[in-house]
């Protein structure tokens, strides 16, 4: 059962996604979602989805992958369908049930607000699926780095989300290790009620921390005899550098952002009705 | 290379209020010179303070009391530290808890990468360490997915990619299978032997120290017994009573020589009790 999760969920493949630098698909990530904020008209959207598309085309990652992350939001999508539909006001009533009714407007908030939901976590799986966890941390720290000079660690924050990367499948193989030898001495994981259920968690969480902190204990030792004595000093093996590839990217995603712009608020404000 | 005058090491218990509850001394006014080149192990029952002693050549540790020097730098000096860390490697025992990447290549390239090392030296480094190991044809592996014995050989790797002139293996096959085990101690024999790198391996298996140029025993944070292997194991024994086992041709050859069998003191290997024993027979 623990061994269903995965992380990281890097589909290895090679295209020109692949190839872009992280920090641009960071970039480029964080423009789709705003973008996606912009659009007011179903014009907006068609920009969208052309360039979601030519994305995903690109990348050369089944299109299953994509939706893979959308089962985890499924109960908060319809929760917003719902709401969305059936509370906000509109000039033309649609349906009507007792108080339950249906306007213009509310309808078409529901299905764009479904939309954005879903082009959001579409989105950023692709950045996810054609990055490799290194990359983004990498690139994380990159683009992060100017705050260094508000003394905020980011160096060490880089350093513990790949160390943390790197210990959760064997935190995980440990975790199932416990419960089978607890099982094995008569615990009882599966019956009961949620409280019951938690209270059984107990024998499992403890030795799973003791032996986190030995763990963590061995690795600083570890990392101590190799030298490490933080971020300052310390050359990279892999620096990232922007190809032409890189510069061309930016250049196309502003050039979306501008498009999204131009169709979802500009002519939407002239012709509203789409 | 290593040298160690009356080192003295105590492990403090304090209570909750930080006052010192009891002390223990893990190593007791041990003294030892190491030459460079050689391959050295250190064999001792659990407890014996031979972890504790490794961790003083790395300095890690610093002792209670006494001097250790590395390379002539006496661990003491703070301002020394990371050129003794980058002079001695260390290897500890449990695989899983010392490779910090999560690809191999970035692993090996972590040392360097902390010493300051340009980037195509990085990648020239990693490379020479883990074709060194035998391990160049995983570097794009996860770590996750390789034996214990692989593991191992990747931290050593890691070590050798910090150009050392001397490794401290503490442990490292403890938590290895057989075929493992013999990986990882082929490796650092062939260090020794091909690049010229100190050695000193900390071990309670007795069949990986045969090789080594000097042993040491120790017991209760002491060096009880020093010398070659060959002049270690003729002394059963005393080897016996500080409840450390003799390579098996060695135990079988001193029974042998108890029921009186002519044989010389000190067999070491299967192939050399067989030898012994054949030409016993030629002379009958």
């Amino acid at each position: 059962m623990i061994r269903d999760i995965t992380l990281g969920q890097y589909y290895p493949a090679k295209s020109l996604i692949h190839q872009l630098d992280p920090r641009v698909k960071l970039v480029t990530t964080m423009i789709y979602v705003v973008s996606l904020f912009v659009a007011k008209g179903a014009l907006g959207y068609v920009v969208a989805t052309i360039f979601l598309v030519m994305v995903i085309r690109m990348s050369k990652v089944p299109f299953g992958y994509m939706t893979k992350g959308l089962k985890a939001i499924i109960m908060l999508l319809m929760i917003t369908v719902i709401f969305n539909l059936f509370l906000i006001d509109g000039d033309i009533v649609l349906w009507r049930f007792g108080f339950l009714r249906i306007t213009d407007k509310g309808l078409k908030t529901a299905v764009f607000m479904a939309i954005r939901l879903i082009y959001l976590i579409i989105g950023s799986s692709v950045m996810t699926l054609t990055t490799t966890p290194n990359d983004l941390t990498d690139g994380l720290e990159k683009l992060l780095g100017p705050l260094k000079k508000i003394h905020v660690p980011v160096h060490e924050i880089s350093m513990m989300m790949s160390i943390a990367l790197r210990f959760i499948p064997i935190l995980l193989e440990e975790t199932d290790k416990i419960m089978k030898a607890q099982i094995a001495r008569g615990a009882d994981f599966e019956s009961g009620n949620l409280i019951r259920k938690a209270k059984a968690m107990v024998p499992l969480l403890v030795p799973l921390f003791i032996s986190a902190f030995r763990r963590a204990n061995d690795l600083a030792m570890a990392m101590e005899a190799r030298c490490y004595r933080g971020g300052d000093g310390r050359t990279k093996m892999k620096p990232l550098h922007y190809e032409s590839r890189d510069k061309m990217a930016y250049g196309v995603v502003w050039g979306y952002l501008l498009l999204m712009i131009l169709f979802g608020r500009v002519i939407y404000n002239y012709i509203s009705f789409i | 290379m290593i040298r160690a005058d009356k080192l003295t090491f105590d492990y403090e218990r304090l209570d909750e209020e930080g006052k010192v509850e009891s002390v223990k001394r893990a190593v007791d006014h041990v003294s030892l010179d190491i030459k460079a080149g050689e391959f050295i192990a250190i064999l001792g029952h659990n407890g014996s303070g031979k972890s504790t002693l490794a961790k003083h050549m790395n300095a890690i540790l610093v002792p209670t009391e006494g001097t250790l020097w590395v390379d002539g730098m006496d661990t003491k000096e703070e301002d020394k530290l990371w050129d003794i860390r980058q002079d001695t490697g260390m290897v500890f025992q449990n695989p899983d808890n010392q490779i910090i990447g999560t690809v191999v290549e970035e692993d090996v390239g972590f040392g360097p990468e902390n010493l300051g090392v340009p980037t195509d030296e990085i990648w020239k480094r990693v490379e020479e360490s883990l074709s060194a190991v035998g391990m160049l044809k995983y570097r794009h592996h996860s770590p996750n997915k390789l034996s214990g014995g692989q593991k191992q050989r990747v931290a050593i790797a890691g070590v050798m990619a910090m150009h050392p002139r001397c490794i401290v293996l503490d442990e490292p096959t403890a938590m290895l299978d057989p075929n493992g085990r013999r990986s990882v101690i082929r490796t650092a024999q062939k260090l020794n032997r091909e690049e010229r790198i100190t050695v000193i391996l900390i071990t309670h298996y007795m069949e990986e120290v045969i090789e080594a140029d000097c042993i040491f025993v120790m017991d209760a944070g002491k060096v009880v017994m020093q010398g070659t292997p060959r002049e270690i194991f003729s002394r059963v024994e005393e080897l016996k009573r500080l409840r450390l086992d003799v390579p098996q041709a060695t135990l079988l050859a001193y029974e042998l020589q108890k029921k009186g069998i002519p044989l010389p003191d000190g067999i070491l290997s299967n192939e050399e009790l067989v030898d012994e024993l054949c030409r016993l027979k030629l002379k009958m």
